[in-house]
């Protein structure tokens, strides 16, 4: 490759139109991250002054934020538990039995999954959940939020499953365990990448979901954070909109640094379709 | 089937040997089908249901609603006020014009543009860039909403106070042009999902061609047109149905605007919302969930095929 002047600015060029998008997508952010650290209330873009951490005391304090944070951590730590342990059972046997359909199985799920859509279902979800008796529960909440990711985890999980060799569970069963000692003590610590990803993944969108709690919860006890913070923004009488910056920052911390993680852990690989 | 004979066994036989009995896997298909079976079969075929009687939230009818046969079909296509402000016909032409701009063009061109700007661009820039960007992906969604909110403050937001700094006046966007915002605001919610899509396919082609590209002396637009792109059509295909159908079904608009002023930005999932929940009429918010759902189910089955055809060849 020949090194020339004209190649020369045109990669600077494309590196200066990188980092002007990247300045483009930072600048509704920047707000956000410098607001939770300043005394003093304001929408303006300003270097906090004076620069406090007082907001952060001023949320904690708040029984109502801190219930709210609490809220939205039994809802999504309930789901995951469901989604993680319902969805490595049927992913498994999807991919170890033998059992008659499994392809239609799976062909069904990503259609019902992809069809069925949290804004396209309120109703009939809606309607369920107050049959069911559950209106305003953190069960409903869960069990909705369950359903609904359960065929894509199950997908992903299907896929990984099968990329292990059956190997390893079948010398387990030749030496004289049965298939489900090979499942628990063979097979489940080998999948355990997979379902740290589903874990992971349903966890994040379960915290950051806003719809489904918003019609499914009436009361402020139940409310998960993504409602309380909706609801402090959108109704009469503005917030102090420090305050409430700090606590979106404390609300989005767990999203973030479970990312980080993921792709520490696992270098961000690229899973697919993964977004509800 | 993928079995593989472990020793001179005949293949049947092999086959019946597999790991899990179908009855042992039958119990652990039980949980994940019941949940699935509840909270979205079921629902897929009641909303059908619903959408024929006149039930609501409140009243007589919530309790024992009529059948209605296709009353709320017909007032949704009402051709006297199908195309007006906050009718049926408004919201879903309005949902097609954003759909187009912010995924079709917005995100999937952006996400297109960086994914081959960053192949070249020094690794800092790089990941300098890909934080923001992936950042604006994967912050909740209430979140980037309050976010906007300050952003686009009439009196103190970022966007005024730097169009103020070159001269410019401020402007209250979310109410003249609230169309446009929502817009932007999802072309930079989710360029991510699309610009990582175009990276991982980029990444995928053989440097070589690229090399071969460089030796006859071709300049980058040439490499991207004539190699790059021809090389990932199939994931540019799958990349427009996917972001069509999260957009489509997209409810985040409704933190920034609540679908106001008047109606401007009452996507279909927010006319849903607002004919069910705050009309209370759940007949015809039932009958708007099953137009969404057939419009899904289009897209789902293009969507498959097309996997399916990938995994033959």
């Amino acid at each position: 490759m020949k090194f020339t002047l004209p190649a020369f600015f045109g990669r600077m060029a494309f590196s200066a139109l990188a980092a002007l998008i990247g300045a483009a997508f930072a600048l509704p952010l920047l707000w956000f991250l410098f607001a939770p650290f300043n005394g003093r209330a304001e929408l303006g873009l300003t270097i906090p002054d004076p620069f406090t951490l007082n907001n952060f005391v001023t949320v904690f304090g708040n029984s109502f934020a801190v219930q709210a944070l609490w809220n939205s951590l039994i809802q999504a730590v309930g789901g995951v538990i469901l989604v993680g342990s319902a969805a490595t059972l049927a992913a498994y046997a999807l991919s170890r039995s033998s059992i008659p359909g499994k392809g239609a199985v799976t062909y069904i799920l990503l259609l019902f999954s992809s069809v069925v859509s949290g804004s396209a279902a309120m109703v009939p979800i809606f309607l369920i959940i107050s049959a069911a008796g559950l209106m305003d529960t953190h069960l409903a909440v869960i069990l909705t939020f369950a359903g609904g990711l359960l065929p894509t985890a199950m997908f992903i999980l299907r896929d990984f499953i099968d990329s292990i060799p059956k190997s390893y569970e079948e010398s387990a069963m030749v030496a004289g365990a049965s298939p489900v000692q090979a499942f628990f003590d063979v097979a489940l610590p080998v999948i355990r990448p997979g379902i740290v990803v589903i874990v992971v993944w349903s966890f994040v969108n379960i915290w950051g979901s806003f719809l489904i709690p918003f019609i499914l919860l009436r009361s402020d006890s139940n409310m998960p954070a993504a409602v309380a913070i909706y609801s402090f923004y959108s109704e009469a009488g503005t917030p102090v909109v420090t305050l409430l910056a700090a606590y979106s920052l404390i609300y989005s911390l767990p999203v973030i640094a479970l990312y980080l993680f993921v792709s520490w852990k696992f270098g961000f690989r690229f899973f697919g379709g993964i977004k509800a | 089937m993928t079995t593989q004979p472990i020793t001179t066994a005949p293949k049947r036989k092999v086959r019946n040997f597999a790991l899990l009995s179908n009855r042992a896997g039958a119990a652990f298909l039980t949980p994940a089908g019941i949940l699935v079976a509840v909270f979205v079969i079921f629902p897929f075929f009641w909303v059908i249901f619903v959408s024929f009687t006149n039930r609501t939230l409140l009243g007589r009818t919530a309790l024992n609603p009529e059948f209605v046969g296709l009353a709320n079909y017909l007032a949704l296509f009402d051709p006297n006020i199908f195309f007006q402000r906050g009718q049926f016909g408004f919201s879903l032409i309005l949902t097609t014009q954003f759909v187009i701009a912010s995924a079709l063009i917005g995100q999937a061109l952006l996400g297109l543009l960086l994914a081959w700007l960053i192949q070249t661009v020094p690794a800092w820039v790089k990941r300098l860039t890909e934080t923001f960007v992936i950042a604006a992906w994967i912050l909740p969604e209430v979140v980037i909403g309050f976010a906007w909110f300050a952003f686009l403050d009439r009196d103190a937001g970022t966007l005024n106070m730097m169009l103020n700094a070159i001269g410019l006046p401020s402007g209250d966007f979310l109410l003249e042009s609230p169309f446009w915002v929502i817009v932007v605001f999802n072309t930079w919610r989710g360029a991510a999902f699309s610009m990582m899509l175009f990276n991982s396919a980029f990444s995928s082609i053989p440097p070589s061609y690229f090399q071969a590209a460089d030796v006859a002396g071709a300049s980058s637009w040439q490499k991207f047109r004539d190699i790059a792109v021809p090389l990932i059509r199939g994931h540019i295909v799958t990349n427009l149905i996917l972001i069509t159908m999260w957009t489509f079904n997209t409810f985040t608009p409704f933190l920034l605007t609540n679908g106001g002023p008047s109606y401007r930005t009452e996507l279909v999932s927010i006319y849903n919302y607002r004919v069910a929940f705050q009309d209370f009429q759940f007949g015809k918010g039932a009958a708007v969930g099953v137009i969404m759902m057939l419009i899904n189910l289009a897209f789902a089955l293009v969507y498959l095929s097309l996997g399916r055809k990938k995994k033959v060849r």
